[in-house]
């Protein structure tokens, strides 16, 4: 499996990202958000947490309108797999790739900490790995985590079992307790939870781990 | 040309920034303060040959989401 990491300005898991892509058994390159042309024959492109371009505007506004993200957005259209966690999340909304937006916590307090997330389908190389029901532990931590989606989105993403993860409780005032959502093909993921930094035994959990090693399993076999 | 751009959260999005200033103006003895919502102005300085359709393809692209937010323009 290859992998490209987008780094923007003001990303700060990058690295982490990379790391348990690694980890996983892939090869990665990191790009840069003024490259135009993702390397060739990547998989997947991780699009990583932080605050790209200081969150101005609105959190991934800018990084969706930057030179990469075109080329992410038409790898995604050719039907190859996007990864966005966190802030990688909401540069997936704001480029229109997944639906809804990520709105201010309803609590208007940052939160970082480790939250339990229901496995609500199995059915995506993302989430192969995790039974329909397994309850994990990854971290958060993000000020706009706030899943937003109109009622017939919401509808659509139920009935079409696009919903990928869900909090046991809801820190963050998510419509539905979403905290991840799949693209109809089901091959582009965003979610406000790192499993990047629950993929270590240093980092205290690796329920993250079987993320990566499901992607890495289907991506490298294929 | 200038652009004044005013972005809002759409009626039915929760504003919690908007629910804290109400709740605190409530707390400083302002009485009957209903509702707060909390948005932003945007002034764009233009070529003097822009239209307001111009800067409502900003908006559309950039300047506003349009899941969560509604904008309105004014030129001067």
């Amino acid at each position: 499996m290859r992998a490209a990491v987008v780094v923007f300005p003001g990303s700060n898991c990058d690295r982490d990202l990379a790391v348990a892509f690694e980890r996983a058994g892939a090869d990665v390159t990191m790009v840069w958000h003024k490259d135009s042309a993702l390397p060739t024959g990547i998989d997947i492109v991780g699009v990583p947490g932080g605050f790209s371009y200081g969150d101005y505007l609105r959190c991934g506004a800018i990084a969706a309108n930057s030179p990469i993200c075109k080329s992410v957005a038409a790898h995604a259209e050719r039907g190859g797999y996007v990864m966005g966690i966190c802030n990688g999340f909401q540069v997936l909304t704001e480029t229109g790739l997944l639906p809804g937006a990520l709105l201010r916590n309803a609590e208007l307090k940052y939160i970082c900490k480790t939250v339990g997330l229901r496995v609500e389908t199995s059915a995506s190389d993302f989430t192969a790995g995790y039974n329909a029901g397994d309850v994990i532990d990854i971290p958060i931590a993000h000020h706009d985590g706030n899943y937003f989606a109109d009622p017939s989105t919401l509808a659509q993403l139920r009935d079409e079992d696009r919903i990928a993860f869900t909090y046991t409780e809801n820190p963050n005032g998510a419509q539905a307790d979403i905290a991840g959502i799949l693209s109809p093909n089901r091959r582009v993921l965003g979610m406000m939870p790192h499993p990047e930094r629950a993929a270590d035994a240093g980092h205290g959990g690796t329920d993250g781990a079987a993320l990566f090693r499901a992607l890495t399993n289907a991506l490298t076999t294929a | 040309m200038k652009a004044r751009v005013h972005v809002m959260l759409k009626k039915g999005v929760l504003d919690p920034q908007g629910e804290a200033v109400r709740h605190a103006l409530g707390a400083m003895g302002f009485d009957g303060v209903q509702g707060v919502r909390q948005g932003k102005v945007i002034e764009l300085d233009l070529a003097d040959d822009a239209t307001q359709a111009d800067v409502e393809r900003m908006c559309e692209k950039l300047l506003a989401n349009t899941v969560i937010e509604s904008y309105s323009v004014e030129m001067s």
